[in-house]
């Protein structure tokens, strides 16, 4: 090896570092945040890594019934909007991608520029005269807002590159379009519905602005919960970013381990809805 | 499946064959688009020709909701931190994440896990990172200070000044979403050729030549692309700025979405609410309609000067 090479070497590495370095550490100031006590939080200079443990911030966290209750609502309002989401979303881009009709886009695309607010205004006022405030029913519907998009957008753009002379054979066989879109175009499109089914979890799981909206003090889904935390019941920092953590946690642990899917989803321009 | 091959190949020249209709695949997504993406819309600009306040009898006042935004002090100021917050969250990405895309380009060990860790701030809920970024920017105990303090810099107030914020913000924007720019980016750099590389080689051209005059002008589609979601995504720049600021301190990072909020569900002024909602939605259409002449602009320059 030149020396020129080993320059490179040491150029590269070096510029990894500068590039990785702020997401790294920011999640390790993150945790050791959420294993201080106050004293450390509080020391200048900051305390990276404490003499003493304070694991009590995360089980004073999980042990309030209320983050319990909390954490399942916002199961309930992920996994309900995600699964409606691909029942109607799948067929949908499949559809589409065989129309072939593109203008019919365009509504995604609108969807995807529109700020959030403004489905809020509109559905508070719907769901107020339903009187359905005060259960999860209206976080369910408006978070289809942010999935239905991210599910028939990806979906697309998977039907379309799957091939369609085997479609085609097995119409001609005798099979009925429902037939062939379950048995033919349904397998080969595997990886898209696990694009779209992690990706419509983590932008449903991260939404904060419809709940801040419509969810009451039994509704809460676990980003409302945290944000309450800072402005009511919690000031000190120790237990506040334990509950950060705890509500990130699930989401960056499948960053880590699905990120080849979520690449590729989020190359393919569904990025983030509502 | 391997069998049905050939009988297609067999049955399919000659015969007359009509493609199916798919709309009963797409009747159920466009029930559901319907109910919560055309209605809303729909609601939102009959609201907007109204005065709707909460509690009050709802009266038609044709465009007088439009009328009073531009005598509105603080819908005006809101425009402007908008178009600060956004350009700044476009520039600052597209740079870092360009850097960061030749980086992640070139081969290493451990590649495909550190470009995990690296898009880990955007997928990360962002209510939990702006409570952790309050904690940092906090003045006296605030790591941020501490860092300064390091490389002799004095201490800064961040999202405690009028003066601050708005930069302040758009760091955590930029720490945010500079991994969007950089996969987008890095897509492109796939799809390069690796032939102008060898003859630029052979030629001898620095690194930096070698950026400037081969990799930046083929990637420019992608930095277009990746420019124009950015753009959208920080305009409607919500939940990072509601969770450290809410607008303040005053009103000093109220954008349009935050004021947008206040009006609605502070104030529950709704048909002035609908009208901002709608003007901010016409503001976004057209910064993109904006972006895509200058685009078409660019590519007959580029394409004049080249010939």
């Amino acid at each position: 090896m030149s020396l020129r090479q080993i320059l490179g070497k040491i150029g590269l590495w070096f510029a990894v570092f500068v590039v990785v370095s702020p997401a790294i550490l920011f999640f390790l100031w993150m945790a050791s945040l959420s294993v201080k006590f106050e004293v450390d939080n509080a020391a200048y200079p900051p305390v990276f890594i404490p003499e003493r443990f304070a694991w009590t911030n995360y089980a004073d966290v999980l042990a309030s019934n209320r983050f319990l209750t909390y954490f399942v609502n916002s199961l309930i309002v992920t996994g309900t909007a995600t699964g409606l989401a691909m029942l109607v979303g799948v067929p949908a881009g499949y559809g589409i991608a065989r129309m072939a009709a593109h203008k019919s886009a365009i509504v995604i695309l609108i969807a995807r520029i529109t700020p959030g607010l403004s489905y809020l205004i509109p559905l508070f006022l719907l769901f107020q005269w339903l009187g359905l405030l005060g259960t999860l029913v209206p976080q369910i519907i408006i978070h289809l807002v942010v999935t239905v998009p991210i599910v028939i957008w990806i979906m697309i753009g998977y039907f379309e590159t799957t091939p369609l002379e085997l479609e085609e054979a097995a119409l001609i066989d005798g099979a009925t379009r429902w037939q062939v879109f379950r048995h033919v175009a349904l397998p080969i499109a595997r990886p898209g519905l696990a694009v779209a089914f992690i990706l419509a979890v983590i932008f449903s799981w991260n939404n904060f602005v419809f709940g801040i909206v419509l969810a009451g003090r039994e509704t809460r889904t676990l980003p409302v919960a945290v944000y309450n935390m800072i402005s009511f019941d919690q000031l000190s920092w120790g237990p506040l970013a334990a509950a950060a953590l705890i509500v990130t946690f699930p989401v960056l642990l499948l960053t880590v381990l699905a990120q080849r899917q979520i690449v590729a989803g989020l190359t393919a321009g569904a990025v983030k809805g509502g | 499946m391997a069998e049905l091959t050939p009988a297609a190949a067999d049955a399919a020249p000659g015969q007359e064959w009509r493609p199916p209709s798919y709309w009963p695949f797409v009747v159920p997504a466009l029930v559901v688009v319907l109910a919560v993406i055309v209605f809303p819309w729909a609601f939102t600009i009959w609201m907007s020709l109204n005065e709707w306040k909460v509690g009050t009898p709802t009266t038609f006042v044709g465009f007088a909701n439009y009328l009073r935004m531009p005598n509105d002090p603080r819908f005006v100021e809101a425009v402007g931190h908008t178009l600060l917050y956004t350009g700044l969250s476009v520039l600052l990405p597209l740079i870092l994440g360009t850097f960061a895309a030749v980086v992640f380009h070139a081969k290493f060990p451990g590649r495909g896990f550190l470009r995990g860790v690296f898009i880990m701030p955007m997928m990360a809920t962002p209510v939990a990172i702006a409570l952790v970024w309050t904690m940092m920017f906090h003045p006296q105990l605030g790591v941020l200070n501490y860092l300064l303090s390091l490389v002799g810099l004095p201490p800064q107030l961040w999202v405690f000044h009028p003066g601050t914020v708005i930069p302040s913000l758009v760091l955590v924007e930029t720490w945010q979403w500079t991994p969007l720019v950089m996969l987008i980016v890095l897509g492109g750099l796939a799809a390069i050729p690796t032939e102008p590389y060898e003859s630029a080689q052979i030629d001898g051209a620095s690194v930096w030549q070698v950026f400037r005059y081969i990799t930046l002008p083929l990637i420019t589609p992608f930095l277009f692309i990746a420019g124009m979601i950015r753009m959208i995504d920080a305009v409607k720049s919500f939940d990072i700025i509601f969770a450290i600021t809410q607008g303040g301190p005053g009103s000093a990072s109220e954008t349009i979405n935050l004021y947008l909020y206040s009006v609605a569900f502070i104030y529950y002024d709704l048909g002035y609410g609908s009208a901002i909602a709608v003007i901010f939605f016409l503001l976004i259409v057209a910064m993109a309609a904006l972006m895509l002449h200058l685009r078409q602009r660019m590519m007959w320059t580029e394409i004049g000067s080249g010939a």
